[in-house]
């Protein structure tokens, strides 16, 4: 190397000689935030679309005609539940007591069935009263607006089972743990949005 | 605002005098045009360039000359490998592009408010104010697959790809779309604008001078999108009487059926005239319900009586109904051949309602009576 | 068989829905596919098929990863560049009674796809290509956070490419304009396969893009190097930063707004339609708010290359490395204020043009305190033409007019008549070529020693970079005149014969160009032919400054055998300077990532996911997609993702690396 030039003075590390230890996955927990905020724009852009298109009725049904705030409230009591279900889920992970990790996930994933289902329910009431998403603009956001929402309850339950199978397998393995944490994570965040959902989307829209 | 206006003009002569010598004697219309809102903007353009040559000329000198010193093979030039940091440069660095983003920017909001194109003019030339009692001529725009129509409602006339102005007299163009976006734009007269379906723009100009101009379609707007020019014809106000008279009694009548035919894609359509025009089509062809039986926007109740009343969006009208890929039956489904298959010869203007027109790929020009004189203006 | 039977079968797709009458097309395919089976049979002839898929296909290694992404940029150009040839030649020809040799079908596709690969799978794989390559090495790392994604991002964006390549001979491509705006793209007006290949082609690339800017941010904030803290990063890898967390956070909004697209063209919504309560206008607004910050993730990492060519080629520390820092969030963060700027002439009122003209001049004055930033990097400096300091002067030179005409363009009655005219597509041009272009060519010159432990070839360089400079001037000075002439964008045919001089010289721009691409693949054949001369054993043959020029050429697959630590922004050179001595006993075991085939196989069930969606064969999409699930599922189950480098293994490599540089400095 030609340009080692005048070591001066003492000269520092400059090589880490013994390994550090990394936790394997170190950043997974910092990616998945990342993906959530990414995510979370999807979201932002539909509710924009919402903004945009919640009085768009073309001549069609309004949100007030449509609304059925009692179905709603269920509904969203049933997500709220399972996030409540899912933290104590949480806890039981922490005090490493496998088989009430298992039977919290599992609570967790029936009201989030129940959602889907009373939400599955709502849509084709919807459809069937001639008020589908291609009805107006309006039922396209709010079609749109719900459905991902949906969807992704849908793959967070595809996901919980997933995961209940590999917990049964390995157990609270640092692997598992990660990923019950990711799915905590992201099953929380669906709650967050549904919170907007339920706000922005049902309450305001029953009152218009 | 005309001390400042003042101060635009003669660098924008000394300029517009420059620039054809250094260009070859070409014809930059958008910096020598005929009107006096594309004259400011043009003014505009040479001003924005001049502040900015205040640091880009430096700056290019500036590189070649330092690369030039401080090339390795010159020993004789300083050279001090760990100097990054002098908070005097720094400051300049940042305050001198920060003063001239200031000046542009207090231009830009000034120049903005004064150009909006929804803002009616408030002079006609430099120093010409606009004679007491003018109203402005209100001519409507529609941009339709792949042609252009103008509607003149004081006069009750309507073209089709040729618009003709008085000089010297503000006009006010409202204007739509039948189909997909265009833009309007004759470079000789004024700044663009949007045609949007569904939705009104408008744009207020002036031309000063009288001959013929040529306008587009800026805005890529399909298969026939090339060919939407129209010759922009600029008279004398005795000129446009005239030529209002002479329109009128060559007759054509455009209702809403005619327009509904003419809607249809067809491309490189001469010029045509109208004597008469149906009232308020310009209106309907705004809200989309020119097709009889269709129920005008604005009007149209919700059902479900009670419902508080909104303002309706832009463009409120019931759809067509459920048509997306996922609903068709496999009957229903078309196949989609590639471009070069044969669609079926495209029937163009003589048959607008062809469904082959979507797919022009005609490459023969066909020739059209008064086309070539439409060409040669 | 009944005809609903078939429909059933294979959607839309017909035997009609191939080139078959267009000899242009068979012989192209007949091109590609003899190319095709040649290179498919000298694999196999070679057996390289297992070495492949082992060694580069299933790599989690980023530098491969990173070299993939190049040579599908690479590729990409080619087609684009095609493209850009024949609008070249069709504007050049097509005047008055001459219809040009493309129709409007044909000529539509070609703007169009010109414009999605050269911004989707050309500028963004080379941009991610080098930030992946380069930015580990910079910061010290072994690799990325999570490598299993980079390998999947990677196949993701590839499969985005196939399906664009794929729509040239089954189907065809959009026509619409490389935005695809509505509603010339919903069902109404564009009923056949372009557009839906185009969502599918980005939808597919997009998931590619958001993952690898996931993946490196995450690397960026978690992995670097012990010492470097946030004000000792390298200015590439600050770039990068920047660069992906505008990706992370711009990218969703073109997902969300495609998927509008895409339900209003397969479900039959109404976001932007005619009818109905559609708008349009929404449409051309969430399209920008991606859009703009796009111009902004592909001109940053170039900046940071500029930086690093600068200041190692100069022989001198960045100057204002700190101002720099901050110019580069400050345009982060102004991306996302200026969307409205792309369409002035829509109509808004004048207080809101106002606002996002002026939004836009601002982000001039950061851009604008980087160039000095080079400039005074320069200065006192001992600079040495390699080219890598060629491409930066260039860009300098060429840069500055291209961020003049933009601010020219973001004065909103000026941009009233110079909007969507040649001049606007000559200013862009000159932003993308003069800017990103040139940066990456700087950034391929500078790094490929680093890659492959030689250096590129000068002199094919040096034609290469000449024609691409000259060229560039004379394909794009005609638009920018014609622009003032009133002529606008995209048109395939013109009246006016008076205009055709300056066609015929942008054509004649775009031939010099041509052969800068010839050059620069023969720059690398000839480098590759002459490796042995222009070979580089010290691992530093710029002389540079920062972390990757630590490690031998190419860097062995863990980067570093000793974690480096980090006193100085410049380290190698801190390094350097302080005589700091590489460790030559005491390795350790190093862990690593396994390489895995789940990409590919996820990559590929997504490739035809959006194939049949394309086409309406909806079993095939049924089932592709259960394919995609379980795929997925099953790539959970697997836990055994790492293994150790043996320390034997590593002793064995880092002893070869000490015998070379001893060869070296002797």
């Amino acid at each position: 190397m030609s340009a080692t030039t005048v070591p001066t003075g003492d000269i520092p590390v400059f090589y880490q000689l013994e390994e550090e230890h990394h936790e394997p996955g170190g950043s997974t927990l910092l990616g998945f935030w990342m993906y959530l905020m990414s995510d979370c724009l999807i979201f932002a852009m539909l509710f924009a679309a919402w903004g945009v298109y919640g009085t768009s009725y073309a001549g069609g049904p309004t949100s007030r005609e449509l609304f059925e705030l009692p179905l709603v409230a269920v509904n969203t009591a049933m997500l709220l539940f399972s996030s409540i279900t899912y933290g104590f889920a949480m806890i039981a992970m922490q005090e490493q007591r496998k088989g009430a990790v298992q039977a919290w996930l599992l609570l967790t994933a029936l009201f989030g069935a129940a959602f889907l289902g009373i939400e599955l329910y709502e849509f084709s009431n919807l459809i069937h009263e001639g008020a589908g998403p291609w009805r107006s603009a309006f039922l396209s956001s709010f079609f749109t607006l719900v459905g991902t929402h949906g969807l992704h309850v849908t793959f967070g339950l595809i996901w919980l089972f997933t995961l209940m199978v590999q917990i049964g397998r390995k157990g609270l393995i640092p692997a598992n743990v990660r990923r019950l944490q990711c799915l905590s994570l992201f099953w929380h965040f669906l709650d967050v949005i549904w919170i907007g959902v339920f706000t922005f989307v049902y309450l305001f829209g029953a009152m218009r | 605002m005309t001390p400042f206006r003042r101060a635009l003009r003669p660098t924008a002569l000394i300029a517009t005098l420059a620039a054809p010598l250094i260009l070859g004697g070409c014809d930059l219309v958008v910096m020598n045009p005929s009107g006096d809102v594309a004259r400011q903007q043009a003014d505009l353009i040479l001003w924005s360039v001049f502040l900015m040559l205040l640091i880009i000329v430096p700056v290019m000198i500036l590189t070649v000359v330092f690369a030039i010193k401080y090339r390795a093979s010159n020993t004789e030039s300083e050279y001090a490998p760990d100097w990054d940091h002098s908070t005097r440069i720094e400051l300049v660095i940042w305050s001198a592009p920060l003063l001239i983003i200031i000046a542009l920017g207090a231009l830009t909001w000034l120049t903005t408010h004064q150009l909006d194109p929804y803002r009616p003019l408030d002079r006609i030339a430099p120093g010409k104010p606009i004679p007491a009692g003018q109203e402005p001529l209100e001519i409507q725009v529609v941009s339709l697959d792949w042609k252009w129509l103008f509607i003149y409602p004081e006069q009750g006339v309507a073209t089709v790809n040729e618009l003709v102005l008085p000089a010297d007299r503000q006009v006010r163009f409202r204007l739509t779309s039948s189909s997909v976006m265009n833009t309007f734009y004759v470079p000789a007269l004024a700044g663009m604008i949007y045609t949007m379906p569904g939705m009104e723009t408008k744009l207020h100009a002036v031309m000063n001078r009288v001959g013929t101009f040529e306008g587009v379609s800026a805005n890529y707007s399909g298969a026939g999108f090339s060919d939407m020019r129209f010759p922009t014809l600029s008279v004398d106000a005795a000129g446009f009487d005239q030529w209002v008279a002479k329109t009128k009694a060559a007759g054509g009548a455009l209702d809403a059926t005619q327009y509904l035919t003419l809607e249809k894609p067809s491309e490189k359509v001469p010029a045509m005239h109208f004597g008469t025009v149906q009232a308020g089509l310009f209106d309907r062809i705004v809200q989309m319900c020119v097709k009889p039986g269709t129920a005008c926007g604005h009007g149209m109740m919700h059902h479900g009586a009670g419902a508080q009343e909104v303002a309706p969006a832009v463009n409120n009208r019931p759809g067509e109904g459920a048509d997306g890929a996922l609903m068709k039956s496999p009957d229903e489904m078309k196949t989609s051949p590639h471009l070069t298959h044969p669609h079926g010869a495209p029937a163009g203007h003589s048959e607008p309602g062809a469904d082959s027109n979507r797919n022009m790929t005609r490459m023969d020009a066909p020739a059209y009576p008064g086309r070539a004189a439409a060409g040669e203006a | 068989m009944s005809d609903t039977l078939i429909k059933m079968i294979f959607g839309r797709l017909s035997i009609e829905s191939l080139p078959i009458h267009e000899p242009i097309v068979v012989a192209t395919f007949a091109g590609v596919a003899l190319g095709g089976v040649a290179l498919l049979s000298a694999l196999t002839y070679f057996r390289l098929w297992g070495y492949l898929w082992k060694e580069w296909f299933t790599t989690v290694d980023h530098k491969r990863i990173g070299i993939m992404y190049m040579v599908l940029g690479l590729v990409m150009l080619l087609r684009g560049f095609a493209d850009a040839i024949m609008m070249r030649l069709q504007q050049s020809m097509a005047f008055g009674a001459n219809e040009g040799y493309l129709n409007a079908h044909h000529y539509d596709q070609i703007f169009t796809a010109h414009g999605v690969i050269m911004i989707f799978f050309v500028a963004m794989p080379f941009v991610t290509g080098l930030m992946n390559f380069v930015v580990p090495l910079q910061i010290g790392a072994r690799d990325v956070s999570f490598p299993f994604l980079n390998n999947f991002s990677f196949w993701m964006t590839a499969a985005g490419a196939a399906l664009v390549m794929a729509s040239l001979f089954i189907g065809e491509f959009a026509r619409t304009g490389w935005l695809a705006m509505a509603p010339l793209s919903g069902l109404d007006y564009s009923p056949d396969v372009g557009v839906d290949y185009y969502i599918w082609a980005l939808q597919i690339a997009g998931v590619g893009t958001l993952l690898s800017g996931v993946n490196l941010v995450a690397t960026i904030v978690k992995m670097r190097a012990p010492g470097m803290g946030l004000m000792k990063m390298p200015i590439f890898t600050w770039t990068a930063l920047a660069t992906n967390i505008l990706i992370v956070a711009a990218f969703p909004v073109l997902t969300a707004v495609l998927a509008m697209l895409s339900l209003d063209r397969y479900v039959g919504t109404h976001f932007f339609t005619n009818t109905a309560g559609g708008n349009p206008m929404m449409y051309v607004n969430m399209i920008w708010i991606w859009g703009h910050p796009e111009v902004y993730i592909l001109i940053l990492p170039a900046f940071g290359i500029f930086s690093e060519v600068t200041s190692t080629f100069s022989g001198k520390r960045l100057f204002g490395y700190t101002s720099m820092v901050y110019a580069v969030l400050v345009i982060t963060i102004l991306s996302y204020l200026v969307w409205l700027h792309h369409f002035f002439t829509m109509g808004s009122g004048a207080s809101v043009n106002s606002f996002f003209g002026i939004t836009t001049m601002i982000i001039s004055i950061p851009t604008g305190a980087k160039i000095f930033n080079w400039l005074f990097t320069m200065y006192k400096g001992r600079i040495r033409f390699e080219l890598p300091m060629m491409w930066t002067i260039a860009f300098m030179l060429t840069f500055v007019i291209g961020g003049m005409t933009g601010v020219m363009l973001a004065v909103p009655p000026a941009d009233f008549v110079l909007h969507n005219s040649l001049f606007l597509v000559a200013h862009f041009h000159n932003v993308i070529i003069g800017g990103v272009l040139f940066g990456l060519f700087a950034g391929i010159n500078y790094w490929w020693p680093k890659a492959f432990g030689f250096k590129l070839d000068k002199k094919w360089g040096l034609v290469s970079f000449w024609c691409w400079v000259v060229g560039f001037w004379v394909a794009f000075t005609p638009l920018y005149v014609l622009g003032l002439m009133g002529v606008t964008r995209r048109l395939r045919h013109f009246e006016d014969p008076s205009l055709q001089i300056w066609f015929v010289i942008a054509a004649i721009g775009a031939a010099i160009i041509a052969v800068g691409i010839a050059a620069f693949l023969l720059q690398i054949f000839v480098s590759i032919r002459n490796r042995e001369a222009l070979r580089d054993d010290s691992g530093d043959p710029w002389n540079a400054r920062t972390l990757e020029w630590a490690t031998s050429s190419p860097p062995p697959a863990y980067n570093f055998a000793f974690s480096p630590v980090i006193h100085d922004l410049d380290a190698w050179y801190d390094m350097k300077a302080r005589g700091a001595k590489r460790p030559l006993t005491g390795y350790l075991p190093i862990h690593m990532p396994k390489n895995t085939g789940a990409g590919v196989i996820l990559a590929g069930f997504s490739l035809v996911v959006g194939f049949a969606m394309i086409w309406y064969i909806w079993w095939l999409a049924a089932a592709a997609f259960l394919g995609l699930l379980v795929t997925a599922i099953a790539h959970t189950f697997n836990y055994d993702r790492d293994f150790y480098i043996s320390a034997e293994e590593v002793t064995e490599t880092e002893n070869a690396r000490t015998a070379v540089l001893a060869r070296h400095g002797a």
